[in-house]
C-alpha cells in the first residue's frame, strides 16, 4: 500500500461570499505517511481539512479536485459523504474539552461511530468501542465505557476523540491541531499515539498544526501556508535544508527566535519577595453541613525577584501558576505567608494594597478579551493613571500617551483610534503600552504571547528585549512555553503540583535540569531541527 | 448523585417554610386588624371581636404561625369566612379543574414548541425560519384573552365543536377533557410562543458547539447530529422555562377562566379577593407558593437526569 496516492487535492479553491480563502491548491498523501500542513492563522490550513471532510460553512463554494482512492469528494452528495465520514475519513480537532457531548458516555459516542455506518450490532460496536479504546490507552479497568466526558483530562478526551476517529479504522486521518490545547508532556504522548496509529494500521495522516517543531519529527512530507495558498511542500528534510520560499525561512526563523536580551543590570535590592505563601481553596461539599476540605493550589512557595530580574515561571496547567500570579497581583489573599513589592505587602485589610499596585503592571493572554472595545485606545492605556496620587493634567497625559505608544512601536495618532482596527499583535503591544504607561517597577506578563502566531510572536519578544534595554525593566514572564521562556528571561522557576520544584539561571536549568520534573518537561518539548538554512543570498 | 438530591431537597424545605413565614407575617402581623379588614369599614365592633377570637387572632403570634402551619401539613386550611365551608375542600374542587388545565395547556405549548424550534433552528435564516419567528412575534404579543374569544367565537358559535363555557364535572371525562379543550389552546399558544423562541435559541447555540462539529465527522447527516446530540443539550434552558411556564398555569388563569366560565383557582382567588376572605387568599397563596418550589425541584431533578455533569458534582 504504501506509496500509493490516496488522497490528492487538486487545484482547489474555497470561496465565501465571493471572498477567496483558498486559491489552487494541491496536495498529495500516500497510505501509511504524514502530511503536515502549516502555516500562520488564517492561513487556509483548517478550510483545506474541512474541505476534504466536505464539511465546509454553507455559503462556500469549491471547485478542482479532491481525490481519495480515485474518486472526486466534490462530486460526492452529501449522503455519500455522510457515509465516507467516519468510516474512509476520521478527523481529530483542536479543542478536546469541548469536541465531545457532555451528556453521552464515551462508550455510546465511541460505539456511535460503528452504529452509524451499520458496521456492527449494539453488542459488536461495544465490544469494539472498548476495544479501540483500549488501542488509544484508556483500558476498560481505568476507562469503562460509562465513563463521561467531564471525568476526564484533556489528554484522555483527546484520546477518546482519536477512538472516535479511528474506530472503523479508516484510510485518512484528519488532525487539526490535535495538541495544541494540550500540556507539552501530553501532547509528546499524543504525538506518540498518532505515528503509532500511521505506522501500525497503515493510515494516512493530514496534520495541520502551526507549530513546525511538532512537525518536524514526525511527518513525512510538510506543506506551507500562506493566505490560502501552498507556498512550499517537500519532504520534510528536503524542506527545511532548502527553504525556498522567503516565508518558510521567516516562519522557521521566528519559531525558534532568540532574542538579545540586554545583560542584567547589578541588583541592589529586592523588588517581589514571595514568602512561604499557600493559596487555598475551599472543595464543595461531600455532603450537606460536613466541614469543607480544602485545595492547596499554591503550597509554600518561596522566591524573591531583585530589581532587574528577569524570570520564568513555567508549570504545565494545574499546576498553580495562574493561581501565585493572581496572589502576587494582590488580587486574592493568600492563606499562609506574605507576598511584599518594595517590602510592603500587596494585599492588605481584604483588598489589594493601592500604594503597591501602582508599582506592578500586568499583561494578559487575550489580546481581545483585555480592552473595553467602547474606548479610544488614549484611553484605555491611560487607565493605570487612577491608580496615581495625582493625575497628570492634559497635556502631560497627551505626552506620557504619545510616549509610550512611541515606545511600542505604533504612532502617536493611534491614541484616537478604536481597538478593534488593530490586528492581534498590535492590540498586545498597546496592552504592553498600557502596561508601561505609569512606568512600573515590575510588569508581570501572564501568557503575553501564547495566543499570538510565531512571526509577531516574535516581534513582541523583540519589543520586550528592547524595552528592557531602555526602560531597565523587571518582569514575571508566566508561560508554558518552554522555548519562549528560554529567551526572554536570566532565571527560571519551574511549578509543579503547587510546588517550585526547580529555580535558577534559565540556561543552567534548560541544559543541565536538577529535577526529574524540569527534565520530563524539557524531553516532551519538541525541538525544531538544528539545521541553519543557507542564505539564500550567500555567496556560493 | 445522592448529595445532589439531599441538597435540593434541603433547599425544597428552608424555601417552603420561608415561604410560609412571609406569607403569614404580611398577612397576619403587617399592622391592621385583619378581622376588622376582613369586615370593612362600617363593622361593629363587637362582631370584629368575635371575629377576632373565631380566627384566633387573640393567641400569641408564634402559636398562630405554628397553628397554621400544623394545620396546612394535616390538610386543615380553616373555614372561608364567606361561605363558610372548609378551604381545603374549597381549593381541591378548584384544583380539579385548574390543575387538567394547566397541564393540557404545558403539554400542548411543548408539543407545539418543541418540533418549531427544532425546525427554526435546522433552517436558521430561511423563509421557514422567519415564518416561525414572525408567528412567535404575534403569538408572544397578542394576549390570550383575544385568542380565548376568537376560539369561542370559531368553534364554539360557528362550527359548534364544543361549548362556550361552562365546566360539566369529571363524571363524564370525555366531556370534562371537551370543556377543558379550547381554554388549554388559548392558555398555551402565547406560552408556546415564548418556549418556540427559547428551543431554537437553545438548539442554535448548542450547534455551534465543537462536539456538533464532531459528530458531523463521524459521519452523522446535519438531522442526526440534531436528534442525538443536539436535543438533550438544548433541554436545561427549555425545562427551565417549562418549569417557571407551569406554575404561572396553575393560577396565571384568571382571564381565560372568567372568559370560559371555569370554576378553577384563579377565579377563586379573584372572588376571595373582593370579598376580603383573607383565609382562602392566604392558603391559596401558600398552595401556589408551594407548587412553584416543588416544580422546580422537580425541574432540578429533570436537570440531573439529562446531565450527567450535575449528578456528579459533591
Amino acid at each position: 500500500m504504501t506509496g500509493d496516492t490516496l488522497l490528492s487535492v487538486e487545484g482547489l479553491s474555497v470561496a465565501i461570499n465571493g471572498k477567496t480563502i483558498l486559491d489552487d491548491v494541491s496536495l498529495t498523501l500516500a497510505a501509511g505517511k504524514i502530511l503536515a500542513l502549516t502555516g500562520e492563522s488564517g492561513s487556509g490550513k483548517s478550510m483545506t481539512a474541512l474541505a476534504v471532510m466536505g464539511l465546509l460553512p454553507g455559503r462556500a463554494r469549491a471547485t478542482g479536485a479532491i481525490r481519495l482512492g480515485g474518486t472526486d469528494l466534490l462530486t460526492r452528495t452529501e449522503a455519500q459523504m455522510c457515509d465516507l465520514r467516519g468510516n474512509d475519513i476520521g478527523m481529530i480537532f483542536q479543542e478536546p474539552m469541548t469536541a465531545l457531548n457532555p451528556v453521552q458516555t464515551i462508550g455510546d459516542q465511541v460505539a456511535e461511530t460503528i452504529l452509524i455506518h451499520g458496521a456492527a450490532d449494539r453488542q459488536a460496536a461495544r465490544i469494539r468501542a472498548a476495544q479501540v479504546l483500549g488501542r488509544v490507552g484508556l483500558p476498560q479497568d481505568r476507562f469503562p465505557l460509562t465513563r463521561y466526558p467531564h471525568e476526564l483530562s484533556g489528554g484522555q478526551r483527546q484520546r477518546v476523540v482519536i477512538a472516535m476517529a479511528i474506530a472503523l479504522r479508516p484510510k485518512l486521518l484528519i488532525a487539526d491541531e490535535p495538541t495544541t490545547a494540550l500540556d507539552v508532556t501530553t501532547q509528546a504522548q499524543i504525538l506518540d499515539l498518532l505515528q503509532s496509529l500511521v505506522r501500525e494500521e497503515g493510515m494516512a495522516l493530514l496534520m495541520i498544526t502551526h507549530d513546525l517543531a511538532v512537525v518536524s519529527d514526525m511527518a513525512d512530507d510538510i506543506a506551507v501556508m500562506q493566505r490560502g495558498k501552498v507556498v512550499e511542500t517537500g519532504p520534510t528534510r528536503q524542506l527545511f535544508a532548502r527553504m525556498a520560499h522567503p516565508y518558510t525561512r521567516q516562519l522557521f526563523e521566528a519559531s525558534g527566535h532568540r532574542v538579545s536580551l540586554p545583560p542584567h543590570p547589578p541588583a541592589d535590592r529586592p523588588l517581589l519577595e514571595v514568602q512561604s505563601v499557600s493559596r487555598d481553596y475551599p472543595l464543595p461539599r461531600r455532603l450537606p453541613f460536613m466541614p469543607r476540605q480544602n485545595f492547596r493550589a499554591v503550597n509554600d512557595v518561596s522566591f524573591a525577584l531583585m530589581q532587574g530580574d528577569r524570570v520564568g515561571l513555567v508549570g504545565e496547567s494545574g499546576c498553580g501558576k495562574s493561581t501565585l500570579t493572581r496572589a502576587i497581583l494582590g488580587l486574592e489573599p493568600v492563606q499562609e505567608g506574605r507576598i511584599l513589592l518594595d517590602g510592603a505587602p500587596v494585599f492588605a485589610h481584604g483588598h489589594p494594597n493601592l500604594e503597591v499596585r501602582r508599582k506592578m503592571q500586568v499583561v494578559f493572554q487575550d489580546p481581545y478579551g483585555s480592552f473595553n472595545p467602547r474606548h479610544r485606545v488614549g484611553k484605555l492605556i491611560t487607565e493605570p493613571f487612577h491608580l496615581l496620587p495625582a493625575q497628570p493634567g492634559a497635556s502631560e497625559r497627551q505626552d506620557r500617551i504619545a510616549e509610550a505608544l512611541t515606545a511600542v512601536g505604533l504612532s502617536p495618532g493611534d491614541a484616537d483610534r478604536y481597538i478593534h482596527a488593530f490586528s492581534g499583535g498590535q492590540r498586545q503591544r498597546i496592552a504592553i503600552a498600557r502596561a508601561l504607561i505609569i512606568r512600573p517597577e515590575l510588569i508581570v506578563f501572564d501568557e503575553a504571547v501564547s495566543a499570538l502566531d510565531v512571526r509577531v510572536r516574535a516581534q513582541i519578544l523583540d519589543l520586550m528585549a528592547d524595552l528592557s534595554r531602555q526602560y531597565r525593566l523587571s518582569y514575571l514572564f508566566i508561560s508554558h512555553d518552554l522555548s519562549v521562556v528560554r529567551t526572554i528571561t536570566d532565571r527560571v522557576l519551574v511549578m509543579r503540583h503547587g510546588r517550585i520544584v526547580e529555580d535558577g539561571p534559565t540556561e543552567q536549568v534548560y541544559t543541565d535540569p536538577q529535577h526529574p520534573y524540569t527534565r520530563q518537561l524539557l524531553d516532551a518539548a519538541p525541538r525544531l531541527p538544528e539545521i541553519t538554512p543557507e542564505s539564500p543570498h550567500a555567496p556560493a | 448523585m445522592l448529595t445532589y438530591l439531599l441538597k435540593r431537597l434541603t433547599s425544597l424545605v428552608i424555601s417552603l417554610l420561608v415561604a410560609s413565614l412571609v406569607i403569614f407575617l404580611v398577612v397576619e402581623v403587617a399592622p391592621g386588624d385583619p378581622a376588622s379588614f376582613m369586615l370593612g369599614l362600617n363593622a361593629q365592633p363587637d362582631t370584629v371581636a368575635a371575629l377576632r377570637s373565631e380566627l384566633g387572632l387573640d393567641m400569641p403570634k408564634h402559636a398562630r404561625y405554628l397553628g397554621w402551619l400544623s394545620g396546612m401539613v394535616s390538610g386543615d386550611f380553616g373555614m372561608s369566612y364567606t361561605y363558610r365551608t372548609p378551604v381545603a375542600q374549597m381549593i381541591s374542587d378548584r384544583l380539579w379543574v385548574s390543575l387538567p388545565l394547566a397541564l393540557m395547556a404545558l403539554a400542548l405549548s411543548t408539543l407545539i414548541a418543541f418540533p418549531a424550534g427544532l425546525f427554526a433552528a435546522a433552517r436558521r435564516g430561511s423563509a421557514g425560519d422567519m415564518g416561525v419567528m414572525g408567528a412567535t412575534q404575534l403569538g408572544v404579543a397578542i394576549p390570550n384573552f383575544w385568542f380565548a374569544m376568537m376560539l369561542v367565537l370559531v368553534f364554539a358559535i360557528n362550527l359548534r365543536w364544543f361549548s362556550a363555557g361552562g365546566f360539566p364535572g369529571w363524571e363524564d371525562p370525555l366531556l370534562a377533557l371537551k370543556a377543558l379543550t379550547l381554554p388549554a389552546i388559548a392558555l398555551a399558544l402565547p406560552q408556546a410562543a415564548i418556549l418556540t423562541r427559547v428551543m431554537r435559541s437553545a438548539l442554535l447555540d448548542i450547534l455551534g458547539e465543537d462536539f456538533m462539529r464532531t459528530a458531523r465527522a463521524k459521519g452523522l447527516s446535519a438531522r442526526q447530529a440534531i436528534w442525538r446530540h443536539g436535543l438533550r443539550n438544548a433541554l436545561i434552558p427549555v425545562l427551565t422555562i417549562i418549569g417557571l411556564q407551569f406554575s404561572f398555569l396553575l393560577a396565571g388563569a384568571i382571564i381565560i377562566e372568567q372568559v370560559f366560565f371555569l370554576p378553577g383557582l384563579g377565579r377563586l382567588v379573584f372572588q376571595a379577593i373582593t370579598q376580603r376572605d383573607l383565609i382562602v387568599v392566604e392558603s391559596v397563596v401558600m398552595l401556589l407558593v408551594f407548587a412553584v418550589i416543588v416544580v422546580n425541584f422537580a425541574v432540578d431533578l429533570a436537570y440531573a437526569v439529562v446531565d450527567p455533569r450535575l449528578r456528579s458534582r459533591r
